[in-house]
């Protein structure tokens, strides 16, 4: 009689890397579909050219270390990252944006790291980061929803704000939270009723809110498939809100806005869900997740209230990737069977 | 005996270069090098401190007690780096203002009281100038280098501002090498760009040594029947 003689785990779910990205990419269609809906087919055009930026580099490195191609590419994990940073750039920027950050993301923040499961920092964030204090004039236009500018650009339009001359002035608008930022002098209850972009929405500005909806629901997807854990999300939200609330002031002219406007404006769901949920750059165990999450939370709310960007969640991922490895040392669970937790940093007795 | 001056020179630019594989002086390496200009006239006053004071440790070397050596090295470089901070005062004014907190800090530059240390206060006076001079033009071509990439990145432009070092003969050599409409890419101007342009540069030299060393093992060919019956190490 043979033996079985393989080691644990002996229950698979047969959930490969690539079915797992697979569904992350699905996850982010409601949000996607709503941020075409609102800002027209530039959020297309961006992840397009960033998928197939991505994909581009990752043969070319993989074949540069003698790895087969075929194989690496068909985990996805190049594509969630162009994804993600397709979504995150603005619409209708220039095609070299996307280009220069998704090469960026795969070949500097992934692939000079060791690749797939190596890299300290979130590729896609280190993209948009690198983008973002590069060319910080292209970067902050984005457009306005298509209600408020009557009409998002056609397809023609499109094409030739991302690949001709064609300039973008015409069709942007500020964010929401650059309004309610940049605001010091009326009520913000006045502001509500006088910028277009918050008064046509409900609690956070046309558009952004139903695409930072269209995240939640996607991240609850990503929940209910036990993709993902609630720790960092729930975290990270919570801390949001408790801080905003905090400094909220009842709206008067210097307050830096709602609990509902920091919860559905700018990137805080996509980076709850899709971006912090990261298990290479984040941290490991649960209780690390929750401290990492309400970091991303805590910096979040601070480089949007006093920092120079008009969004701030790609700079506190980064920052608190830092932090992950010393957040896992001290999370290590306890082991069945030993007293105390063992700690890389702990100093073996003699 | 007569010194290695092939060696000493074989070290200073490449073996041993202070930038690449010292990893000594990084500070200025990486703070200065936005421009081709800036660079160069950095690399200029280093490579002449460093010149002058290994020379000046050398002739001295003989008369240091060993409980001040550090001191006394400290003390001739920071005379040195006095005498070069009032000649670019004197004679390049606005490159001094440019390179500001960077020239007196030539001081704390462990590369220099590196070598000062590690080779001018047991070498002679010849091969420690040669040294000197050799460390610093290996120091300085990597600053050049650096300085090159990221400026061609960040302004899309080559010498640019030359006249600030060489006067006004040089005000028109700056080379619009990516087109006069680059929106210029920050990040190689910021120091982030200075970290990644160093890493690369060290990647690609340590991938030259790798290619070289390929090449010379492939040609020598292990001698059959050797007597020895125990090595270890590696075996040529």
């Amino acid at each position: 009689m043979a033996l079985m003689r393989a080691s644990s785990p002996h229950a698979r779910s047969g959930d490969s890397t690539g079915k797992v990205m697979l569904q992350v990419a699905a996850a982010t269609v409601p949000g996607v579909l709503a941020l075409v809906l609102y800002f027209g087919i530039g959020v297309l055009i961006n992840i397009a050219l960033c998928t197939a930026t991505a994909l581009a580099c990752e043969s070319v490195v993989m074949k540069l270390r003698g790895r087969p191609v075929g194989f690496y590419l068909r985990d996805y994990s190049a594509f969630v990252t162009a994804l993600l940073l397709g979504i995150a750039l603005p619409p209708y920027c220039a095609w070299w944006l996307p280009i220069i950050g998704s090469a960026v993301a795969i070949v500097l923040a992934k692939h000079l790291y060791g690749g797939m499961g190596y890299n300290p920092f979130n590729p896609a964030m280190v993209g948009y980061v690198v983008l973002l204090i590069s060319f910080p004039v292209d970067m902050t236009r984005w457009v306005g929803p298509a209600e408020v500018i009557q009409g998002a650009p056609s397809i023609g339009e499109a094409f030739a704000l991302v690949f001709g001359n064609y300039n973008v002035d015409g069709f942007t608008r500020a964010t929401p939270l650059e309004i309610v930022r940049l605001n010091e002098s009326v009520l913000l209850s006045r502001l509500y009723e006088m910028e277009p972009v918050l008064n046509q929405g409900t609690i956070a500005g046309l558009g952004w809110e139903t695409a930072s909806f269209g995240f939640l629901v996607g991240g609850l997807f990503l929940l209910f498939r036990r993709i993902i854990t609630w720790h960092a999300p729930v975290a990270m939200l919570v801390t949001l809100s408790f801080i905003s609330l905090l400094f909220y002031d009842s709206g008067s002219s210097l307050s830096e806005g709602s609990p509902a406007l920091h919860l559905f404006s700018g990137a805080t769901m996509l980076g709850a869900f899709f971006i912090i949920t990261d298990p290479i750059s984040g941290a490991t165990s649960n209780k690390g997740r929750l401290i990492f999450g309400a970091g991303v939370g805590l910096l979040t709310y601070v480089i949007r209230a006093w920092g120079a960007y008009p969004d701030a969640v790609a700079f506190a991922v980064l920052l608190m990737n830092f932090a992950a490895p010393t957040i896992d040392n001290y999370t290590v669970p306890r082991t069945y069977g030993h007293k105390r937790p063992r700690r890389a940093t702990d100093v073996e007795e003699q | 005996m007569t010194a290695p001056y092939g060696e000493i020179t074989r070290n200073g630019l490449w073996n041993n270069n202070p930038a690449l594989v010292q990893l000594l002086g990084l500070c200025p390496l990486l703070a200065v090098t936005g421009s081709v200009v800036n660079a160069i006239g950095l690399g200029l006053a280093t490579t002449g401190v460093l010149t002058c004071s290994n020379l000046a440790v050398s002739l001295v070397r003989r008369q240091m007690p060993d409980t001040v050596r550090l001191p006394v090295s400290v003390m001739i470089i920071a005379t040195f780096v006095t005498c070069v901070e009032l000649l670019m005062k004197a004679f390049t004014y606005e490159l001094y203002l440019v390179l500001g907190i960077f020239i007196p800090l030539i001081v704390t530059n462990c590369a220099i009281l590196g070598r000062a240390d590690a080779f001018a206060s047991k070498n002679p006076v010849l091969p420690s100038l040669v040294d000197g001079f050799m460390m610093g033009a290996g120091f300085t071509a990597v600053l050049i280098t650096i300085g090159a990439v990221r400026e061609i990145l960040g302004q899309g432009t080559l010498f640019a501002d030359m006249d600030l070092l060489l006067g006004p003969v040089a005000k028109d050599w700056a080379i619009p090498v990516l087109g006069a409409d680059y929106p210029g890419f920050l990040v190689a101007v910021l120091p982030p760009g200075a970290f990644l342009v160093a890493g690369l540069l060290i990647a690609a030299k340590n991938a030259i040594d790798a290619g070289i060393e390929r090449r010379r093992s492939q040609r020598v060919r292990i001698v059959t029947g050797t007597k020895r019956v125990r090595v270890t190490g590696k075996i040529t």
